[in-house]
């Protein structure tokens, strides 16, 4: 027993379902992180006094940097496999994976000095927020790299067998990494520069 | 959208759909465009919040710029700018249904019998 | 992302019956479950009614088992009565009624309805049940924690659930473990009823039970993930000594709470709401499904007004999302923002309104079999118009001044999901049975339990009208008992508990029946109801990938007596005349 659609598209929709599947999920996460802006803006706006200039925004450009060429890289590693050439796939897939390491090494130095200098979660609704609402999207941004490493190594093998089913998988993934830099290109602006 | 985008780009988009291998190379060039481009408007978006603008002026600018941003990775990176009727309607939903949740209960909070 | 099943292979006893990826036996799986949760659910409120009806007097036979810390001397704590509150709704709500309309009659019957093998991800859909099971397991668990079981309502409003015993930390982690299941579920449903369509099946020849699972998937969809963000947040409160929900200067028992503060009870409830608006519609819209096919089916005819029934269900959907509010009137809302949701609630009603008029004017001329089935999609009809019209002075923010949080609203959402949804749900268990199984139940049974269970439930919720309006608050420990305004409508307490008791033994028919026919039910023909709808045209039980021949669609789902035919009813697969 076949499911249809799964790699050639179906006619009237013109959609492989895993594209539709991906998207739907992506819709559900934008609901997610827009209920923690809806948050922010709630605590925010009913706050006697915000912080400012308490982030480090130089390093958070850097990584806000980060995530853009992780994201291009990603783009790229598809775009290989359009072009049929596996190596430029796993040199642009394992950049991928390498700058989304750098980016969780910058949060991890964020995150100690902050929680050195007694700015934890519990302190005032600011941190709380800005723990919460990077702290998710770092999860998510873990997520991504274990299903990225997995089609980067064991999950590689299905180039040999099944090149198309695997160029849609890497597209599917990379909508999802793309969500993820989307996802702190507002974040970024919203938690460190307002 | 349209405005903000150059018509290049725009003309590039509505060609995306067939991705065969030689269009592929076409599109790579415009990913690097748009590579660009972020990292261009990042440093315009932290440089503007130097300015220390009021309240108001500093959210309207820094969204606006998250929303350029925002629009070329999910256009061409995600390949929104051709993609299906079906997929435009979930999101088109989704957006309605974001908005509702940002500004309703804003709206909530403000309107208080005091 | 299911490309591939190798055929030919017989998978073993664990992959076939436990860690199954068909459609039909996860949608089995979800049916056991979610029954033995509505059973457990119902238990507790019957446990409650004890205390409702005998306020302080030991609890027979069980009272001595609960222990100390529930019911010293057989006598239930306060303590105790609101976890069994808080874990009556939500264990219904979200263990029971949901799994039971959405994964398990949304996944057996609606892939096979749309002529499809089997969803678009067969393992996100097992990965769905078994999330679903460890979440309704985690659940349980809160009852043996230290404290108990959550105890803040199913709606576990902060500051109160915030500082609550452990037992409301686990209610948290299980939520999150059941809107994970719910999400992965919503996007299977959508992608297949999209993708995986047959032939000819246009969406407006799609039966109604489809447009209606579609419509509830785009709710879970959208309106969860809020609800989750709001679990994370109020675990942060709970764990990681956060104030998203706690105000600043909270004082409790005497001692002013070591937290930042700066955060707003609000903020929880706009969330919650969020969800728990459209939920109502995740209850209501498969139910509707159901009924509209049973009924379709028993009266030989078309639905009337298929069509707006389909936009009626569809901008219910989209109206449900902007409704909420109307939750909470009482906090202080402005008029602008009141007479918005005001608004769009007395709109939403619309579009329910047209739902029940098409299925009761369906009924018009046709040729009614009074099948077991059939008796309760009937009843369905007027217990949902009940339910919807009281809804309508809460829905007003004057008139619900008097009625908030009273046993009016208690009345009016368990008439909506108690002889509304549960009766479609029982519809659908009747109806779908010979499908599953070749069998049918039993009708003397079935009438047994249809009776039974109608004057029961009337006769427990059609008073809770009367005590709400009294002014008799709802979670009260005592019924209302210490209080003076309560004292002239005290004795329908005791009513309304021998009516859950009663209704209690009524179900004992249906159980009986259910299992006694699985083994020993009459055999019946295929498709023993003579319906139009794809799920018919596949062998009983259907195989592995369902249809033997791939389905091709000519017709409406409807075609019913259709002039001219050789019988009366013509499936939507046969081909049109040469």
């Amino acid at each position: 027993m076949e499911i249809p659609y799964t790699i050639k598209a179906r006619p009237d929709t013109g959609l492989i379902n895993a594209k539709l599947g991906i998207w739907l999920f992506l819709a559900s996460e934008v609901m997610l992180f827009g209920a923690l802006f809806s948050s922010y803006i709630l605590l925010r706006v009913g706050a006697v006094e915000w912080p400012h200039h308490v982030l480090d925004v130089p390093l958070a450009t850097v990584n806000t940097a980060v995530l853009i060429t992780s994201s291009i890289t990603m783009v790229m590693s598809w775009a290989s496999l359009m072009m049929k050439d596996f190596k430029r796939y796993k040199m642009y897939m394992g950049a991928t994976i390498l700058l989304g390491f750098v980016f969780l090494t910058i949060k991890y130095f964020e995150y100690s000095h902050h929680i050195e200098a007694g700015e934890i979660p519990s302190k005032s609704t600011f941190f709380a927020i800005y723990f919460t609402m990077t702290g998710l999207h770092m999860l998510h941004v873990i997520g991504g790299m274990i299903v990225n490493s997995y089609f980067w190594g064991p999950g590689s093998k299905m180039w040999k067998t099944e090149p198309e089913r695997f160029t849609n998988r890497i597209e599917v993934a990379g909508l999802y990494w793309h969500f993820v830099d989307l996802v702190w290109i507002f974040l970024f602006p919203v938690l460190y520069l307002l | 959208m349209d405005i903000f985008i150059p018509r290049p780009l725009l003309i590039v988009g509505e060609r995306m759909e067939a991705a065969h291998a030689e269009d592929v190379k076409k599109h790579v060039k415009v990913y690097i465009t748009v590579f660009v481009s972020l990292l261009a408007l990042t440093i315009i978006t932290v440089t503007i919040s130097y300015f220390n603008l009021s309240v108001v002026p500093a959210i309207i600018v820094a969204l606006i710029i998250a929303s350029i941003k925002g629009s070329l990775v999910a256009s061409y990176f995600m390949h929104l700018i051709s993609e299906k009727k079906m997929i435009y309607a979930a999101l088109t939903l989704t957006v309605v249904f974001f908005l509702v949740l940002i500004f309703i209960p804003l709206l909530a909070m403000s309107d208080r019998i005091h | 992302m299911e490309g591939n099943h190798s055929h030919g292979h017989e998978l073993g006893f664990w992959r076939k019956y436990i860690f199954s990826q068909d459609h039909k036996v996860i949608g089995i799986q979800y049916g056991f479950t979610s029954l033995l949760f509505l059973l457990f659910g119902f238990t507790l409120m019957m446990v409650m009614r004890w205390q409702l009806a005998y306020p302080g007097q030991p609890i027979p036979i069980i009272g001595s088992w609960l222990g100390e810390d529930r019911a010293p001397q057989g006598i239930m704590l306060p303590e105790f009565y609101n976890q069994l509150g808080a874990m009556h709704g939500t264990i219904m709500v979200f263990l029971g009624i949901v799994p039971l309309a959405v994964g398990a009659f949304g996944n057996y019957v609606m892939p096979l309805q749309i002529g499809a093998p089997d969803m678009a991800f067969p393992k996100l859909n097992m990965m769905s049940y078994w999330v679903y099971f460890m979440g309704g397991v985690t659940m349980l668990t809160s009852f043996v924690m230290p404290g108990g079981a959550a105890n803040s309502g199913w709606t576990s409003y902060p500051p109160l659930s915030d500082i609550a015993t452990i037992g409301q930390t686990v209610w948290l982690i299980g939520m999150v473990f059941l809107i994970t299941s719910s999400l992965l579920g919503s996007v299977n449903f959508i992608v297949t009823i999209i993708q995986l369509r047959a032939k000819g099946l246009t969406f407006m020849r799609l039966p109604f039970f489809v447009w209606a699972q579609f419509v509830t998937s785009f709710l879970l969809l959208l309106a969860f993930p809020p609800l989750e963000a709001a679990g994370v947040l109020q675990l942060m409160d709970r764990l990681a000594g956060t104030s998203f929900f706690l105000p600043s200067g909270l004082v409790v028992t005497g001692q002013p709470l070591n937290v930042s503060g700066g955060g707003s009870p609000l903020l929880w409830q706009h969330l919650f709401w969020f969800l728990a608006h459209p939920e109502v519609y995740v209850l209501i819209l498969p139910a509707m499904g159901i009924v509209a096919e049973v009924i379709a089916n028993n009266t030989r005819k078309p639905l009337w007004g298929y069509k707006s029934m389909v936009y009626a269900a569809i901008f219910l959907g989209f109206m449900s999302f902007i409704v909420w509010a109307h939750h909470m009137f009482m906090t202080g809302m402005g008029t602008i923002i009141s007479t918005f949701f005001q608004t769009t609630t007395m709109i939403i009603s619309i579009p329910s309104i047209i739902i029940l008029t098409a299925l009761f004017i369906s009924l018009w001329g046709g040729s009614i079999r009074f099948t077991t089935p059939m008796l309760f999609a009937l009843a369905f009809l007027p217990m949902f118009g009940i339910g919807g019209l009281t809804g309508l002075p809460l829905g007003l923010s004057a008139t619900d001044i008097p009625l908030h949080d009273t046993y009016y609203v208690i009345g009016h959402f368990h008439y909506v999901v108690a002889p509304g949804t549960i009766f479609a749900l029982f519809a659908g268990i009747y109806h779908w049975f010979p499908k599953l199984t070749g069998r049918k139940m039993n009708e003397v049974l079935g009438r047994i339990h249809f009776f039974g269970s109608f004057v029961c439930m009337n006769c427990i919720f059609m008073p809770m009208f009367i005590v709400g309006l009294a002014g008799v608050s709802r979670r009260l420990w005592d019924g209302g008992a210490q209080y003076a305004h309560a004292q002239p409508v005290l004795h329908w307490n005791e009513f309304m508990s021998h009516g859950a008791w009663a209704l209690g033994v009524f179900q004992l028919f249906f159980i009986v029946n259910l299992f006694w026919s699985i083994r020993k039910g009459k055999k019946v023909e295929e498709n023993y109801w003579h319906a139009t709808t794809l799920e018919w045209a596949t062998p009983t039980p259907p195989p592995h990938g369902n249809f033997t021949i791939v389905p091709e669609v000519f017709r409406p789902p409807y075609e019913y007596s259709v002039p001219g035919a050789k019988k009366d009813y013509t499936p939507q697969n046969q081909p049109m005349e040469a």
